[in-house]
């Protein structure tokens, strides 16, 4: 509306009335009440003179010649659109039918014959407040569908910057099946999978408090952290307490994110998982029973780094196992007499499945029948993670970072950690980010990772910390070995030390990678007859046949506690000549 | 959805009793609740007596009230929860944040 009205100013008022008597004694009655008038003899005429005069209101006669006030009052209304332009009739009739037919023609009030000048001014006074109160909601209608417009345009920029962050990771792996909402970052889920440089992946599943745009800011440098750290080769305490830290430092007090995190390594068979509010996960183990992983901490962004337990459990797993966790969406789906879905129902439905039946599927489907409704509410997230033989998954993109720097060709590098450090310093994404600034290394970040890292864990594990690696031939073993590291590295003393020597020189057409790590354990006998027999019973069996296959060589010194390892590698033909 | 407070008799107790869904419509009321300015106010009792439902909302609303009551230092108990309210703050673990009996 372009004219700015108030109560108070002069109105446009149309009259149209075949008797020319009428037409003046209402045009004086309506002047004298100080508002403009044009008047006009029939229907018409009556549209023409709204055409031009834009009137505010308009009295319009019933029966005139021609173009009768019902006809013109529907096109008056017509030519007004959006905007009201209140029609009052002006009638001697009485019948109740015939009154009722004005109003569906688009009629506001009536006026009877003869006209009473107290009346005539209260309905034009009642007509215009409404009319006022009319162009008012319209703009504010119009300034709340402008606002909505640009929130809807923000939020889709949101999401594509959010999609850069979060999206580039291997939920597409063949392994994983999930159901996210298309939505999902704007209720507050979260779901992201990153391939680890030693293989394995590892999985967060979270739902912050909130929705919308605060849930979105606070997924993105989880995100960040997640991916970043993951592919720089951390472990999953060091990338929760990362993550618990920024949150804590940047979200409002009543916001936080209730998050699972899953470690698989499907080499070594190791299942590292971490769940801070949310509801149990499932590993289902084709061996064995089902084993749950219940919320045993803090959600993520409660509690300061001091307080923060980053502590994690750990299960043996098998290919052919499958791990499965869902966001409370699920156990609090409700079905029509507001009954809950629950966590024992949960369990119940992947206890008894059909054999042909993902879990994931089974689930949904469960769902599906609970609700009696065919379409998921889209604040549930579910993910489901098969175990699958380590190699399965070569093909997955790693996503080390890319500087745009070249880096040195040939150095030396020392590095030690040493006492109390080994049980809470993790030396190996330092290490392995040192060999990635050797620009044609970083497309084997994966390769270079797990060098370093059976060093260092034959080194700290069997060497500094003694630990028969037999152990782990029983998910019971298996759960000892670990209690038993954690115990011994607490009790780590100050001679207790692994060294690491790296040194690197670049050739024409590739490199060489020498690695030396030392440990101050007493090591073993690594002469022939020594060595197979320890292999037989498995000792660093797995590990040393890995370092075998990657490296060109590999020689035990001292009495057993020293390894050199030499990795040769040369320009792949995919990869962009190297500007260094 | 409603909210009651009422004191102890030495006056040093805050009981917020919450009826129904404790949940985010709750929001302005139950800040309301404890918002009083008054220094007597020592301790906060939760009573969740007649709550049915709690969802993480609600969690954050009690973070803001434990950080009221003066963060780790603050004495606030929460009390009579039903099954569904206590499966909601284990799963949480607010357990570790306050006194739930």
């Amino acid at each position: 509306m372009d004219d700015a009205d108030t109560d108070a100013q002069p109105l446009r008022i149309l009259i149209a009335d075949d008797s020319e008597s009428d037409r003046l004694i209402l045009k004086t009655m309506v002047r004298r009440q100080g508002h403009d008038v044009m008047t006009a003899a029939d229907g018409v005429e009556a549209v023409e003179s709204f055409r031009s005069f834009k009137p505010q209101i308009v009295l319009l006669d019933v029966m005139m010649p021609g173009m009768d006030g019902m006809e013109a009052a529907r096109h008056i209304k017509a030519l007004a659109g959006e905007e009201l332009v209140p029609i009052i009739f002006l009638t001697s009739l009485s019948d109740a039918d015939a009154l009722a037919r004005c109003l569906e023609a688009g009629g506001d009030d009536f006026l009877s014959k003869p006209y009473n000048r107290v009346i005539i001014e209260a309905k034009i006074n009642a007509f215009n407040r409404m009319r006022l109160m009319h162009g008012t909601l319209s703009r504010q209608r119009d300034l709340i569908r402008d606002r909505n417009e640009q929130l809807v345009k923000e939020q889709t920029i949101a999401r594509r910057v959010f999609d850069n962050i979060a999206h580039t990771g291997c939920l597409d792996a063949p392994n994983i099946r999930y159901h996210a909402s298309p939505l999902s970052v704007f209720n507050g889920d979260v779901l992201f999978a990153c391939p680890r440089p030693s293989g394995g992946m590892n999985i967060l599943i979270g739902d912050f408090t909130g929705h919308g745009l605060p849930a979105a800011i606070g997924a993105m440098p989880v995100a960040e952290i997640f991916y970043g750290m993951t592919s720089k080769g951390f472990l999953i305490g060091d990338i929760l307490r990362e993550i618990n830290q920024k949150l804590w430092r940047i979200l409002p007090t009543d916001m936080f994110c209730c998050a699972a995190f899953l470690e698989l390594d499907f080499h070594l068979g190791n299942l590292t998982f971490w769940n801070g509010g949310l509801p149990g996960g499932f590993l289902m183990r084709h061996n064995h029973g089902p084993l749950r992983m219940p919320s045993r901490h803090l959600p993520l962004g409660v509690v300061s780094g001091d307080r923060f337990s980053a502590e994690v459990d750990t299960a043996k797993i098998e290919e052919g196992d499958t791990v499965l966790f869902v966001t409370d969406g699920v156990p609090e789906a409700t079905n029509a007499m507001g009954e809950m879905f629950g966590e024992a129902r949960l369990a119940d439905v992947l206890e008894t499945r059909a054999e042909d039946e993902t879990p994931l599927e089974a689930v949904l489907a469960a769902i599906r029948t609970f609700t009696g409704s065919e379409e998921i509410r889209d604040d549930l997230t579910l993910v489901s993670v098969d175990v699958v033989a380590s190699n399965v998954l070569e093909e997955l993109p790693l996503r080390v970072t890319q500087s745009a720097l070249s880096g040195p060709s040939r150095w030396t590098c020392e590095y030690e950690v040493s006492g109390e450090t080994l049980s809470h310093f993790n030396p190996l994404p330092l290490l392995l980010h040192i060999c990635m600034e050797v620009p044609g290394l970083r497309r084997r970040s994966g390769e270079i990772y797990t060098i370093l890292s059976e060093l260092y864990t034959n080194a700290l594990e069997h060497g500094v910390l003694e630990l028969p690696s037999s152990w782990k031939s029983s998910p019971e073993g298996f759960g000892r070995y670990y209690a038993e590291r954690e115990r011994r590295l607490r009790s780590a003393d100050r001679e207790d030390a692994v060294r690491f020597r790296l040194e690197h020189e670049t050739g024409d057409k590739g490199g060489v990678l020498k690695v030396y790590c030392s440990d101050s354990g007493s090591g073993f006998d690594y002469t022939d007859g020594g060595l197979s027999s320890l292999r037989q019973d498995g000792y660093a069996g797995r590990g040393l046949a890995l370092l075998h296959q990657l490296c060109e060589s590999l020689t035990h010194q001292g009495r057993g506690n020293e390894v050199e390892v030499v990795y040769r590698w040369t320009i792949d033909s995919r990869e962009p000549p190297s500007l260094a | 959805m409603a909210i009651h407070t009422r004191r102890s008799e030495d006056g040093r107790t805050l009981i917020i009793s919450i009826e129904g869904r404790f949940d985010f419509s709750s929001h302005q009321s139950f800040r309301d609740a404890y918002e009083h300015g008054d220094q007597e106010v020592s301790d906060y009792v939760i009573d969740m007596s007649d709550t049915t439902y709690l969802d993480s909302s609600a969690l954050g609303m009690l973070l803001l009230l434990r950080d009221y009551a003066g963060g780790d230092a603050g004495r606030v108990r929460i009390e009579n929860c039903n099954n569904d309210v206590r499966r909601i703050l284990s799963i949480s673990n607010f357990e570790q944040l306050f006194s739930i009996k």
